[in-house]
C-alpha cells in the first residue's frame, strides 16, 4: 500500500501502460499498429506531401502518360497522365475516413439496437431481433448498391448506405455481451441499490462491453474500406474525379497487365490498409477481450 | 421486539419453458413463513438449490412472490408503487458473496459508493459535494481511507472490495442489510476482520441483518436465530445456540454433522482408525 | 526414499510489474498412503507449489531459481517433456476445485474415460490387464471395463449404466467423482487434489472426503489435499503443511499442527476460525495485509504482522527446524510461540 494518493489520471495511465505491454508481446500487433499509423499519417498529410495535388482535383497531363513508375514519378502515371503516387495518397482521404465512419456508425446503430434488445428482453427482444435477422438475409453488398444507386453517388450516400447493411452485426454482438453482462453482480447490486433501466444500461453495462466492440470495429474498418472500394469498383461510389482506391483499381483494369502500376498501386493500398487494421484489431483483441486469448 | 421483516406463507413458483410450451413447474419457494426482529441478527442456512437465492430476491423486491406476503416494518411490499417503493429499496440493502465480481470494473471507489445517493438523491438531498464528504466518511467506517477515493476495484483485496461493498450498501442508510454469504470467499483471517466489522456497525447503525449461509460454523457465531431451508422449505427455525445443540430436523443434524471440525480429534474417520 | 520429495524450491514469476519471487523455499516430502493438507491463504503458493509436481507451471513466466522437485527418486525439473507427460496421465493424477470444467459437456462421460484408460495401456498394457498385441476391439472393451469399475469404485451406483451419460446429467458431488474415477485410471501413486470441495454443499464435501480418505488406505495412495479450509484438513490429513507468502512455514503431523501450532501464523489462523467455543466478538483476525512478493520484506516474511517477531528476525529467512511437539517449524522464536 503507498502512502501518497494516487490520482485518477495516474491510475488511467497505469492501465494504459499495463495494456500496452500486453499488446507488444506479439510483434504483429505492433506491425499492424505501424501500418494504420502511417497510413493514416499519409492521408492526412497528403495535400502537403503528394507530388501533384492538383491531379487529384481532376487535373492531368496528356504528355505523360503511362510512365511507368521512375525516379521523378514512383508509382507512375496512368492513362490521363496523372501522377499514381498522388491518387493513391489523395485516395487514402476518402478510403479510410468512409471506412472509419461506416463502422463508427454502424456500430453507433447496432449498439443502441442491441443494448435495448438484450437489456428488455421477451418480446422487445424479439422483435428488434427478427428485423435484425431479416436484414442480415439481405445480400449486404448488393443492398448498399442498391440504396446507393436509389440515393445517387457521394461520398455521404455511400458511407449511409454501407452503415445501413453493417449495423446488423453489432446489435448481434451488443445483445448477447449486454445479455451476459446484465446477470453480473454489480449490475443486480446497482439494481439493488434502485437503479433505473437506462442508468444500468449506460452506466454498468454499456462500459464494460466496450472492448469487444472495438476489437469488432478495428478488424471491421479493414472490410468496409474493401467495401467502399467494391463500390467504387463497380462505379457507384465516389463520383470522379474524387480518387477512390476502388475506382482507381476499376478505371485501371482496362490498362493491365501492359500498366500495371495503375492497378497495383491501389490495390497494394486496400491490402495494406486491410492487412493493418486487421492486426491491430487482433492485438486489440488480446488486451481488452483477454477471454479470446489463448 | 418487533418484526422489521416478515414472510407469511410466501410461495414462488417459476415456470419453466418459452412462450409457447409449457414447462414444468420449479417451486423454489415453498410456504415459507419467517420473521426477522428488528436489531437481530436472522441466519438462513441451506445448500445450493435450496431457494436462498429466490429468498434474498424476495426479501429485497426484486422479484415478487407467487402466493404470500411480504410485509416490511408493518407495510405490505406488493402494495407499495412508485416513490414508496423506491424508498423501500432504500430501506433493505444487500452484500453479495463475491466481492470481485460486485463491483463495477470501470468505476472508481468514489462513483461506487456514491452511486445510491445520485439515485436517490431525491430522498437523501446530497449535492455533490455533500456525496463526496459522505463516501470519505463511509469508507472510514467500513475501515479504508480517503486515499482510495479515485482507485479502482482490481486495486484491492478481496477483503478490501467487501468493505466497499459494505460501505456502498450503507450509503442510502439502510435499515436492513441482507448479507448473502458475504465472507466465503474470502480467506479465514480476513473473514474475522469482516465479521468484526460487521457486528461494529450493527451496534453503531442499528442495523439488522439476514446473514444467509452454507457455512454453519460462522452462522452459529454471528446470528441469532437460524432457519434451515431445504428444497425450498423451512425444515426448522430455532434460536442459534438451541439449533445447534439440539437440532431436531434430519436435515439440520445432517448438515451440522457434516461441518468440518478443525479439531483433528473430532474428525469421523480418525475416531474410525483410532 | 520418498514418493514425492520438494527441496528448498525457490521459483518467480515475471509479469509487467517485474519478478516475484512466489515460490521462496518450499520443502514437502509425502510418502505412500499419507495424506497431506496443503493450506494457506490467497496467493501463498499451494496451488503452484501443487502444479510445480507435473510442471504444469508454463516457464517462462514462471523461472525455476533453485531447488529440486524429486518424483520417486526422479529429478522433474529436469525430466523431459514426454516422461512428464506419461508421469500425468498415469502415476501423477489430479483433481481440480470445478467438476464442471474439467469434463468435456460434448462427450459422454464413459468416452473420455475410456480415451485416458486408452491413453495410460499403451504406456503400460497390464492397465487394461491386456497382452501388448491385443487387438483394438479388445482394447476397448478392457479399457471401457475398467472404467465402469473405476466408476463403481468412487461410489457411482449403476456404472455400467451411467458410463453413457453426458457430464450434465451428474450432480456437481457425482461429477467430481468421476473425475477422481478418471484420475484412478492410470494406478497413480499421487494425486494432487486442489480444492476439490470447495464448490460443494457441505454434505457432499463430506461424502468426497470419506472417499479421499479410504483411496489413500486402500491403495497406499500419497495425496495431496490443498485448500485453505483447516476443517477439512483436519478431518482427513495425516499431515499438514501450512503456507505463508510462498514458504512453507509449519509441517507435521496433522494432530501435532492443529492442536499445538508453534508458528504464529498457525496460531493466527485457527484462532480466526468461528468454532463452537468461541463467543461473539472473540473472533481473533490477523492484522496487517499479505506482503507484495515483487518486494518481499527481508527475512521473515511474517515478521511484518507477527507479534512476537523481534528485529533480528530480518536478517535471514527461517529454515524449517523441529520443535519439542514434533512437527517442523520456520520461526526463529518457536520455542517463545507455544
Amino acid at each position: 500500500m503507498s502512502a501518497a494518493a494516487p490520482t485518477m489520471a495516474s491510475a488511467r495511465g497505469e492501465a494504459l501502460k499495463r495494456g500496452f505491454y500486453r499488446f507488444r508481446q506479439s510483434w504483429l500487433s505492433l506491425v499492424g499498429l505501424a501500418i494504420v499509423v502511417a497510413l493514416a499519417g499519409l492521408a492526412l498529410l497528403a495535400p502537403w506531401i503528394a507530388p501533384h495535388p492538383e491531379h487529384a482535383a481532376g487535373g492531368f497531363a496528356m504528355n505523360a502518360r503511362f510512365a511507368p513508375p521512375s525516379r521523378v514519378a514512383w508509382f507512375g502515371t496512368n492513362e490521363l497522365g496523372q501522377d499514381v503516387l498522388t491518387l493513391v495518397l489523395m485516395g487514402a482521404r476518402v478510403s479510410l475516413f468512409a471506412g472509419v465512419a461506416v463502422v463508427a456508425m454502424a456500430a453507433a446503430l447496432g449498439a443502441a439496437v442491441g443494448a435495448v434488445a438484450g437489456f428488455f428482453g421477451r418480446w422487445v427482444d424479439e422483435a428488434l431481433m427478427r428485423l435484425t435477422d431479416l436484414w442480415l438475409t439481405l445480400p449486404g453488398l448488393i443492398l448498399a448498391m442498391a440504396i446507393a444507386a436509389a440515393m445517387g453517388p457521394g461520398v455521404g450516400n455511400m458511407i449511409f448506405a454501407i452503415t445501413l447493411t453493417w449495423w446488423p452485426g453489432y446489435a448481434r454482438l451488443v445483445r448477447g455481451e449486454v445479455m451476459a453482462r446484465k446477470e453480473e453482480v454489480y449490475v443486480q447490486a446497482a439494481r439493488a441499490l434502485g437503479a433505473s433501466p437506462a442508468r444500468l444500461i449506460l452506466r454498468h453495462i454499456l462500459p464494460n462491453v466496450v472492448s469487444p466492440i472495438i476489437v469488432k470495429m478495428s478488424l471491421d474498418v479493414g472490410f468496409a474500406i474493401l467495401t467502399v472500394a467494391s463500390l467504387g469498383f463497380v462505379g457507384i461510389g465516389v463520383k470522379p474525379p474524387t480518387p477512390e482506391w476502388g475506382s482507381l483499381l476499376s478505371n485501371a483494369r482496362g490498362y493491365l497487365p501492359d500498366y500495371w502500376w495503375t492497378a497495383i498501386f491501389p490495390g497494394l493500398a486496400i491490402f495494406l490498409s486491410v492487412f493493418g487494421f486487421n492486426l491491430l484489431g487482433d492485438g486489440l483483441r488480446d488486451v481488452l477481450d483477454p477471454r479470446a486469448r489463448r | 421486539m418487533s418484526a422489521l421483516l416478515q414472510l407469511e406463507n410466501v410461495t414462488r413458483v417459476y415456470r419453466g419453458g418459452g412462450p409457447f410450451s409449457q414447462g414444468a413447474e420449479i417451486v423454489a419457494l415453498d410456504d415459507v413463513s419467517l420473521s426477522v426482529a428488528r436489531g437481530s441478527c436472522f441466519g438462513v442456512v441451506g445448500e445450493s438449490g435450496s431457494g436462498k437465492t429466490t429468498l434474498t430476491r424476495i426479501a429485497l423486491g426484486l422479484e415478487a412472490p407467487t402466493r404470500g406476503r411480504v410485509t416490511f416494518d408493518g407495510v405490505d411490499v406488493a402494495g407499495l408503487r412508485g416513490a414508496a417503493r423506491k424508498r423501500l429499496r432504500r430501506r433493505v440493502q444487500i452484500v453479495f458473496q463475491d466481492p470481485y465480481a460486485s463491483l463495477d470494473p470501470r468505476m472508481s471507489v468514489h462513483d461506487i459508493v456514491a452511486e445510491g445517493m445520485v439515485i436517490h438523491r431525491d430522498s437523501l438531498g446530497l449535492d455533490a459535494r455533500a456525496r463526496t464528504a459522505r463516501v470519505v466518511e463511509l469508507l472510514g467506517l467500513v475501515g479504508l481511507g480517503a486515499q482510495h477515493l479515485n482507485r479502482y476495484p482490481h486495486e484491492f483485496s478481496g477483503g478490501q472490495r467487501q468493505r466497499i461493498c459494505i460501505a456502498r450498501a450503507l450509503a442510502v442508510e439502510p435499515e436492513l442489510l441482507i448479507l448473502d454469504e458475504p465472507t466465503s470467499a474470502l480467506d479465514v483471517s480476513v473473514q474475522a476482520q469482516v465479521l468484526a466489522l460487521f457486528e461494529e456497525l450493527k451496534a453503531r447503525l442499528d442495523l439488522t441483518y439476514v446473514f444467509i449461509s452454507h457455512d454453519l460454523g460462522v452462522v452459529r457465531y454471528v446470528c441469532d436465530r437460524v432457519a434451515v431451508i431445504h428444497r425450498g422449505r423451512i425444515v426448522e427455525e430455532n434460536e442459534a445456540t438451541r439449533l445447534f445443540a439440539a437440532p431436531q430436523s434430519a436435515h439440520a443434524r445432517e448438515l451440522i454433522a457434516a461441518m468440518p471440525d478443525p479439531d483433528p480429534d473430532r474428525s469421523p474417520f480418525r475416531r474410525a482408525v483410532l | 526414499m520418498a514418493l514425492v520429495e520438494i527441496d528448498e524450491l525457490h521459483l518467480t514469476m515475471t509479469s509487467y510489474d517485474g519478478a516475484a519471487h512466489v515460490l521462496a523455499g518450499v520443502s514437502l516430502s509425502l510418502e505412500r498412503g499419507e495424506i497431506w493438507g496443503l493450506v494457506g491463504e490467497t496467493g501463498c503458493g499451494k496451488s503452484l507449489t501443487g502444479l510445480t509436481l507435473s510442471r504444469l507451471v508454463a516457464s517462462p513466466p514462471a523461472r525455476y531459481l533453485s531447488g529440486a522437485v524429486r518424483f520417486d527418486g526422479r529429478d522433474l525439473l529436469a525430466a523431459d517433456e514426454e516422461t512428464m507427460r506419461d508421469l500425468r496421465g498415469r502415476r501423477i493424477g489430479m483433481i481440480f476445485q470445478d467438476p464442471t470444467t474439467n469434463l468435456n459437456p460434448a462427450f459422454r462421460v464413459g468416452t473420455q474415460m475410456i480415451d485416458v484408460a486408452l491413453h495410460a495401456g499403451r504406456v503400460d498394457p497390464s492397465i487394461l490387464g491386456l497382452a501388448a498385441g491385443a487387438s483394438r476391439g479388445a482394447r476397448r472393451r478392457a479399457a471401457r471395463d475398467l472404467a465402469v469399475s473405476m466408476l463403481d469404485r468412487v461410489g457411482i451406483v449403476d456404472a455400467a449404466r451411467r458410463i453413457d451419460d453426458y457430464p450434465h446429467q451428474f450432480s456437481g458431488g457425482m461429477r467430481q467423482r468421476v473425475l477422481i474415477a478418471m484420475a484412478l485410471i492410470g494406478r497413480p501413486d499421487l494425486i494432487i487434489a486442489d480444492e476439490p470441495t470447495t464448490a460443494l454443499d457441505v454434505s457432499v464435501q463430506a461424502q468426497i472426503l470419506a472417499l479421499l480418505h479410504r483411496l489413500a488406505a486402500e491403495d497406499g495412495l500419497a495425496i495431496l489435499l490443498i485448500t485453505h479450509n483447516l476443517g477439512v484438513v483436519a478431518q482427513i490429513a495425516s499431515h499438514v503443511a501450512v503456507m505463508y507468502a510462498g514458504a512453507v512455514v509449519e509441517a507435521g503431523d496433522v494432530r501435532a499442527v492443529l492442536k499445538s501450532p508453534r508458528h504464529p501464523y498457525t496460531q493466527a489462523l485457527i484462532a480466526a476460525l468461528p468454532r463452537a467455543d468461541v463467543k461473539r466478538g472473540a473472533l481473533a483476525g490477523l492484522p496487517g495485509v499479505v506482503p507484495d512478493l515483487l518486494t518481499p520484506p527481508p527475512g521473515c516474511r511474517f515478521l511484518p504482522r507477527c507479534p512476537i517477531g523481534a528485529a533480528d528476525c530480518a536478517r535471514a529467512a527461517p529454515g524449517l527446524a523441529p520443535v519439542d511437539t514434533g512437527q517442523r517449524v520456520a520461526c526463529f522464536r518457536a520455542e517463545r510461540a507455544a
